[in-house]
């Protein structure tokens, strides 16, 4: 075989479809007798609900039902959302159930469901049902939630805290004991949501006769939502059906199963017709999965030339009103924060605390640019402590690449010790540092100044682990047409997987990628699947296609090697057949040896056939495999206003073999604006009741067209060992490190301030707070002055 | 509440006729009258940028204007922007070459308002259009790509000589 189509920047064959609006979204799904729904949601953090009044709503025309928790059919009605990623740590377990029974713990939570003849009845009778509630008080802020005798935000918990596990290795204690020196900094870092374009949405069908439901959504995972509604309704595995067809947009929360989605196919259920739910964006921003808030207090311990000993401390974890996630994201924050340096010793107590807010989910990223954000703002608080420059510390303490494979000395998410497979980190560095020209940035800041402009340079490195587990199917088919398709339960969300994985079919089979379709998110498509999240379909889901491509193949060459009567290894595919190798008349296409393959009605099966050219394969990782990369950024800071602009950015990413260089580059450019918005914009506020205050798009930001720089991107590819195609994932790498690094630049800008910056989000007020104070500006410059 | 009135709207060069209740969004009529599904709805509050449509030529927010006030317009979506032969605009071309979208949810606004910019502004410059898209979010691109595009679009309309 030979490599034509992987590695290659073929373009999409998404695109066609999307680009003439011909797309298909969940609210493109139209069903004969179609209802629509709305959600009747709380509005306060924390209350027991009294009891309902539907009556008005009732009696408005066109409406259908209004469907409370009593209502629900048996078993869903007793049951709560399962939790699909326990962990042994947690202590108490929190659920919600399929609309609230008695207790309301966050703003936005579903407690009824109106069903209706359009959306706008729908949302009229939504605003009819008068809900008697008896408040109880909310638990916002997670530091004050853990402190004891704090109100509960569950009223049957024991406490607000659902874990708290020492995440540690080496002696803490000793490295501490013997450090040069020790620094330490508290660090609040804030992550929005994800803020897809799509909301969030399902359409349910079910089918009183046949007892089955078909179910629309725009999700990450169609199996995963199959198995909870499996779960909550003891359906048997053909009952239901899960269809994801485009996706706009997921970045982690998509991946979630919510509790719309099986209210809404109660609805269905209930009243015998197909319902349609369409999240909007208010909900959206209330009621769709969030990553938001992590408090950091950590000391660092280096010796006289900067390299660590230690790191130590406690990290407090807002996982809001319920544990979808279980410890996912805070453990990946935990451990990401090592990264590609050597740490010979730490020790971290993470603390999850609960909040009246609405659940937290994984956000592009999940936890990595929060674990991240750490080290590399104490690689800088070293080097300007220690007057070292900021690549030099990084240098003398990167993991070298001759260490490989490098165990950390912790568990990751995936349940594996972290081994890191793979990557070259100083070389990582170096090759971003010279490409940015780092070492003639020190003259252009300084003359900058001169003109009174502060601009600033941030260097950050990551290592990302990717791929994660258990498996990713792919059925590969040659229907008698001579079609060719890929089955896999791998669902995109704008990864482009039509175009990558039948690029990788496509090499083994002869054929180009264009003659090949990929059908993904339908779970009556292949029987087992995990989804598109955590930067783990290349890896998984390209690793099964790869697999099951060459089983494939083998079938057909094993097959015409019968009917040529010449040596399989003689055969090769080409253009849609076999053919001898050097003789292309002696050739089969590939519809000719389907139907044989097929045999024939009555007919015996010649020799050890099975039927049909298809074959399945489920990649299943050993372990996670790291990807790495080096973010260089270049700001400007408008100390009047405290606006920063983000002038340019590198990223230099290692995410293995490059399937295609355009998509991965798509990734990781959009992976920086998402870092650019968590870096100076993005913030999810609420009052110290608990009610959120950006609801909008025009409270909340996400990053304009005007908010990007110039952002470079070069692929060093070092290739995993731990799959067939060694690739790693790409979709989360853009962002991860970004946030540190702006953050970095922006401190860097306002050196003559002597600031510190520990948080991100960094606000404009923050920068004009910081640089108004003019002593600090004078005692710094001096002090610029003697070490510039 | 359910008072409604018919009209009459030009749209992408057909004429359809519909009674619908007046407080219908002509996102929605679009969508869920005509079934067509091209035009978006990624906020419903003016904001985002996904419901552009051309009225009379002009981009308007389609989740901000009702679909009454379209009576007697000319209304111009994502689906109408192929050439006629079927094959797709220069910009969509463009779009699909640079690899100006990814989800494709935020496109068709996308597309409708750059091809209203490019039409009266043949030369534009990179500082114009991120200028002009942010009236347009886009969650996955970082819009490079698509400025890439739409620059890439302008020049060879400009090579094709004038615009259609
Ligand atoms: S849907 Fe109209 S601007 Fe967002
Ligand atoms: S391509 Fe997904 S929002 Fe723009």
């Amino acid at each position: 075989m030979s490599e034509v189509f992987f590695g290659a920047s073929v373009l999409r064959k998404e695109d066609e479809a999307l680009l003439r609006g011909k797309g298909k979204f969940v609210d493109d799904v139209k069903m004969p007798g179609m209802l629509h729904a709305a959600f009747v949601r709380s509005s306060v953090a924390h209350a027991k609900i009294r009891r309902f009044n539907k009556q008005a709503a009732l009696d408005l025309p066109g409406v259908h039902a209004v469907i409370t928790h009593e209502d629900l059919p048996e078993p869903m009605r007793s049951r709560h959302l399962p939790l699909y990623v326990p962990n042994p740590h947690m202590k108490q377990v929190f659920m919600p159930s399929v609309l609230v029974k008695e207790e309301t713990v966050f703003v936005g939570e579903t407690l009824a469901i109106v069903v209706a003849d359009s959306r706008y009845i729908a949302e009229d009778a939504a605003a009819l049902v008068i809900v008697d509630y008896e408040d109880l008080p909310a638990v916002v802020d997670p530091r004050a939630a853990i402190v004891v005798n704090s109100p509960l935000a569950q009223a049957t918990a024991g406490d607000n805290i659902i874990a708290q596990v020492p995440i540690h290795f080496g002696d803490t204690d000793a490295a501490f004991l013997k450090a040069a020196h020790v620094f330490s900094e508290s660090f609040f870092m804030h992550r929005g949501g994800p803020f897809f374009m799509e909301c969030r949405g399902v359409v349910a069908q079910w089918d009183d006769a046949t007892q089955k439901l078909m179910m629309f959504a725009s999700s990450q995972g169609s199996h995963r939502f199959k198995r909870a509604f499996i779960d909550l309704c003891d359906f048997d595995e053909s009952q239901v059906q899960v269809i994801t067809n485009d996706v706009g947009g997921g970045f982690g929360p998509k991946g979630s199963f919510y509790v719309e989605y099986a209210a809404t196919a109660a609805a269905s259920m209930i009243l015998g017709r197909p319902v349609k739910w369409i999240e909007d964006r208010r909900e959206n921003f209330t009621a769709t999965q969030q990553e938001r808030d992590q408090y950091w207090d950590m000391e660092v311990a280096v010796d006289d030339s900067g390299k660590l000993l230690g790191l130590r401390g406690r990290l407090v974890h807002d996982a809001g009103a319920y544990v979808t996630w279980g410890l996912v994201l805070p453990w990946i924050a935990a451990t990401s924060v090592i990264g590609p340096y050597v740490l010979p010793a730490y020790h971290l107590e993470l603390i999850v605390a609960m909040t009246n807010k609405v659940t937290c989910s994984p956000v592009r990223g999940a936890g990595r640019p929060q674990g991240c954000f750490v080290m590399e703002r104490m690689m800088d608080r070293i080097a300007r402590e220690l007057q070292i420059d900021r690549a030099e510390v990084r240098r003398r303490n990167f993991i070298q690449p001759n260490q490989m494979p490098y165990n950390v000395g912790l568990t990751f998410r995936d349940g594996k010790p972290a081994i890191y497979d793979s990557g070259d980190y100083p070389k990582s560095q170096q090759i971003a540092l010279d490409y940015f020209d780092y070492a003639g940035f020190e003259e252009r800041r300084k003359a900058a100044l001169r003109g009174g402009r502060y601009i600033g340079i941030g260097i950050s490195n990551a290592v990302e682990g990717t791929g994660l587990g258990p498996y990713e199917g792919a059925t590969i088919r040659i229907s008698t047409s001579g079609k060719i398709v890929v089955y896999t339960g791998a669902t995109p969300q704008g990864q482009s997987h039509q175009t990558t994985l039948a690029q990788i079919a496509a090499d083994h089979l002869g054929v180009s990628y264009d003659d090949i379709r990929v059908v993904t998110g339908d779970t009556s498509s292949i029987p087992f699947g995990m989804g598109t999240f955590a930067s783990r379909t290349a890896v998984n889901a390209g690793s099964s296609v790869h697999l099951a491509s060459i089983e494939v193949a083998n079938k057909v060459k094993k097959l015409a090697s019968e009917l040529l009567e010449v040596s399989p290894d003689d055969l090769v595919l080409k253009d849609g057949g076999v053919e001898v190798l050097g003789v292309p008349e002696m050739r089969k296409s590939l519809r000719e040896l389907a139907h044989i393959s097929s045999g024939m009605y009555g007919f015996s099966m010649k020799g050890d056939r099975d039927p049909g050219l298809e074959a399945t394969s489920y990649f299943k990782p050993e372990q996670s495999t790291y990807a790495n990369s080096c973010h260089v950024a270049e700001v400007e800071v408008d100390i009047e206003t405290g606006h920063v602009k983000v002038t340019r950015v590198l990223v230099n990413h290692d995410c293995g073999r490059v399937i295609n260089p355009m998509i991965v580059e798509g990734q990781i450019v959009g992976g920086v604006a998402h870092g650019i918005g968590n870096a100076l914009f993005e913030q999810l506020l609420f009052d110290e009741n608990g009610q959120p205050l950006t609801t909008s798009f025009a409270e909340y930001l996400i990053p304009m067209a005007t908010d990007m720089p110039k952002v470079d991107v070069i692929h060093t590819e070092t290739p995993s060992p731990l799959n067939p195609i060694g690739v790693k994932g790409a979709g989360e790498g853009g962002t991860i490190a970004v946030i540190a690094a702006i953050v970095s630049a922006i401190e860097n800008a306002l050196i003559p301030f002597d600031v510190t910056l520990a948080t991100m989000p960094v606000t404009p007020e923050q920068i004009v707070l910081l640089t108004r104070n003019k002593t600090s500006f004078v005692a710094a410059s001096k002090r610029y002055k003697t070490h510039g | 509440m359910s008072e409604t009135r018919t009209i009459t709207v030009e749209l992408n060069g057909r004429s359809y006729t519909r009674t619908i209740p007046t407080r219908l969004l002509l996102a929605d009529f679009l969508r869920h009258e005509i079934d067509l599904t091209g035009t978006h709805v990624g906020c419903e509050h003016g904001v985002c940028g996904a419901c552009t449509v051309l009225v009379n030529g002009t981009s308007a927010r389609s989740c901000l204007m009702f679909a009454v006030q379209a009576d007697g317009q000319n209304i111009t979506t994502i689906e109408g922007l192929a050439e006629v032969n079927g094959s797709l605009s220069v910009l969509q071309q463009c779009f699909h070459e640079h690899h100006a979208l990814q989800c494709g949810f935020c496109t068709p606004g996308i597309l409708m308002t750059l091809t209203e910019h490019l039409r009266d502004n043949p030369e534009p410059d990179e500082v114009e259009l991120r200028t002009l898209l942010t009236g347009n979010l886009c969650r996955c691109t970082g819009y490079q790509a698509i400025v890439k595009a739409g620059l890439e679009a302008a020049r060879c309309m400009r090579e094709q000589g004038g615009l259609k």
